[in-house]
């Protein structure tokens, strides 16, 4: 029988298919990263950047953050910061994309409409986050639509501050820009069901919420899963979400590192970066044990 | 499952959703067209293209076009990379290789592992680089090096590199999806026959694979049209649109900085309409092979 790509290849010939691929990640992900591990242990001046063995940069990192009288160290506070924002979006962005996908899977019948709206969701991911960002400063600026409405229904005297630039603003423009990270996983797995699972629940007396809590969220975990490491994934790394929306008041761990680099202090970004990696990882291999992400494409 | 009442409050529910993720644009695009006098918010003052123009006769020191045609070019390029390598690699994961479940986890944590992290380590890799070849230039006494050289870093080397960690994870997923559906019976049907390993490939397996193809392209893409975390650091003098952009959020406080948002925007729905459009007609052609 004569090979034919991919299938009923030689190994050989078959794995030379993915040596390019492998070497992009190779030369612009594997060898950044450690890098960025081997110079956290580096030395370095104003202008340039000394090879070396310290523990400086994490001594740093650290200091004073085991003085409990002195309370919360700028790295601890930071984390506190950033994984508030983490936990915020997680919920709102999980419950957000459970009711879409629910409402996508079990409320529009024909499959032409299911695609049309699945479509009308994701669109969004393919257009630009910043200009996503932006398009909240016309709605919840100090003269924004939000505002004036209030003001003109009398509800409130003065403009509200605390809408742009703030913890609120943030938390809306995460949830605002990730919730389909949530929606695509869950509805994929939720489509999976087998729907004479529910007529079965369903004859059998349970509740609309029954069915949910004893099926569907049992059986579409796998979907909530992915869209959680996503989701948490990208906001715990942030910059510039905070940046645009958080005005210059909120810190998390990635614009520090953004900051240190702008100064080129790159050895503490990089130690910085290796315990905010070293943190994702650590959650996404305690998310992974829960789903095998490989069987779920 | 739901009764009538349950499903219009979820009616109600998707509704909300859909207006609260499309409304906020929507609203700047039609700010962007305001008169001479329009400020940054509602209400509308008068209507024209006047933002526009402004933005045509650029933006103080920013150069928009060129930002533009920097975006343009790198995400073609990006592109074009993205579909080649992981078609190639979709092929080559259909069977179990040596390595194959490290090069899984990898493209896993590229896609996970936060943004700054890999720029940061991009820009180190490439001052190091400079640092390496300025020194080599000094010692070999190589005369271009000393007199010109400033740095490699650029769209075409750790813009590209960049994207490309990016992008190709999505590429990848999309490939073993398509592949974990991808019906064998055809590819054998044209062997048995007597096809060649590349007319089968060419004849029977692209066209099917093709709408996914598609798929991976528009990915890849507007991933690095719009891309921003990744590049931040990672660009070295020259900006791409996204760049531009931020930088703009905090200098400029009149509509053009919409008439831009809109533009931009405009040109994703543009690549998103045809990527679809093409989705079909190939889905379709596809069809008729089966």
């Amino acid at each position: 029988m004569p090979p034919s790509f991919g299938k009923g290849m030689t190994r050989s010939t078959s794995s030379i298919l993915a040596v390019p691929f492998a070497l992009v990640l190779a030369v612009f992900f594997v060898l950044p990263l450690l890098l960025v591990v081997v110079v956290s242990f580096w030395d370095y001046t104003e202008y340039s950047l000394i090879p070396d063995l310290i523990l400086m940069n994490y001594a740093e990192l650290l200091h004073g953050c085991f003085d409990w009288d002195q309370g919360l160290c700028t790295t601890f506070a930071t984390y506190l910061s950033t994984f508030k924002y983490v936990f915020l979006t997680w919920c709102f962005t999980l419950v957000i994309g459970f009711g879409v996908a629910l409402y996508l899977v079990f409320c529009v019948r024909s499959l032409k409409m299911q695609i049309v709206l699945f479509l009308v969701c994701t669109i969004p991911f393919w257009t630009s986050n910043v200009i996503r960002m932006i398009s909240w400063i016309p709605l919840l600026g100090r003269n924004g639509i939000v505002n004036t409405a209030l003001m003109s229904m009398g509800v409130i005297d003065q403009p509200i501050e605390w809408l742009l630039y703030s913890g609120f603003s943030v938390t809306l423009g995460f949830v605002h820009l990730y919730t389909l990270f949530m929606v695509v996983p869950i509805f994929n797995s939720m489509a999976k069901i087998d729907k004479s699972l529910i007529e079965a629940a369903k004859d059998s007396g349970a509740s609309a919420w029954q069915i949910i809590t004893n099926i569907i969220i049992p059986l579409s975990r796998s979907g909530i899963m992915i869209g959680s490491i996503f989701v948490i994934t990208i906001v715990v790394g942030d910059f510039i979400t905070i940046g645009v929306l958080g005005g210059q008041q909120i810190a998390s761990v990635g614009k520090i590192i953004y900051v240190e680099m702008s100064y080129l202090q790159f050895p503490a970004a990089a130690a910085n970066a290796v315990v905010l990696v070293s943190i994702t990882l650590l959650m996404v291999a305690a998310m992974m044990r829960i789903v095998n992400v490989r069987k779920e494409l | 499952m739901f009764s009538r009442a349950q499903t219009a409050w979820l009616t109600i529910f998707f509704s909300c959703f859909v207006i609260f993720l499309y409304g906020p644009v929507l609203s700047i695009i039609l700010l962007a067209f305001q008169g001479p006098e329009g400020g940054l918010t509602f209400p509308m003052r008068g209507f024209s293209l006047h933002w526009f123009e402004e933005l045509w006769r650029g933006l103080g020191v920013v150069d928009i076009s060129r930002g533009l045609r920097r975006s343009l070019f790198l995400g073609v390029l990006v592109m074009i990379f993205t579909v080649v390598l992981s078609l190639c690699a979709g092929l080559a994961f259909r069977k179990k290789f040596r390595g194959s479940g490290v090069l899984f986890y990898l493209t896993i944590a590229s896609l996970i592992i936060p943004s700054i992290a890999i720029s940061l380590g991009i820009a180190l890799q490439f001052r190091l680089l400079d640092e390496t070849v300025k020194w080599l230039g000094q010692t070999l006494e190589i005369q271009w090096i000393i007199d010109d050289f400033q740095t490699s870093m650029g769209l075409i080397a750790s813009g590209l590199g960049t994207h490309l960690t990016w992008t190709l994870p999505f590429g990848l997923l999309i490939m073993f999806a398509v592949f974990n559906r991808f019906n064998p019976s055809y590819e054998e049907a044209a062997r048995d026959l007597g096809a060649t390993p590349w007319q089968t490939f060419w004849g029977v397996v692209f066209p099917l694979i093709a709408p996914a193809l598609v798929g991976v392209a528009l990915f890849g893409f507007t991933l690095s049209y719009d891309e921003l975390a990744r590049s931040s650091q990672a660009l070295g003098a020259v900006n791409t649109l996204p760049l531009e952009l931020r930088g703009l959020t905090t200098t400029v406080t009149n509509p053009s900085i919409y008439a831009l948002g809109a533009v931009t925007t405009g040109v994703s729905f543009l690549v998103i309409g045809l990527s679809l459009g093409l989705f079909w007609v190939l889905r379709r052609k596809a069809g008729n092979i089966r």
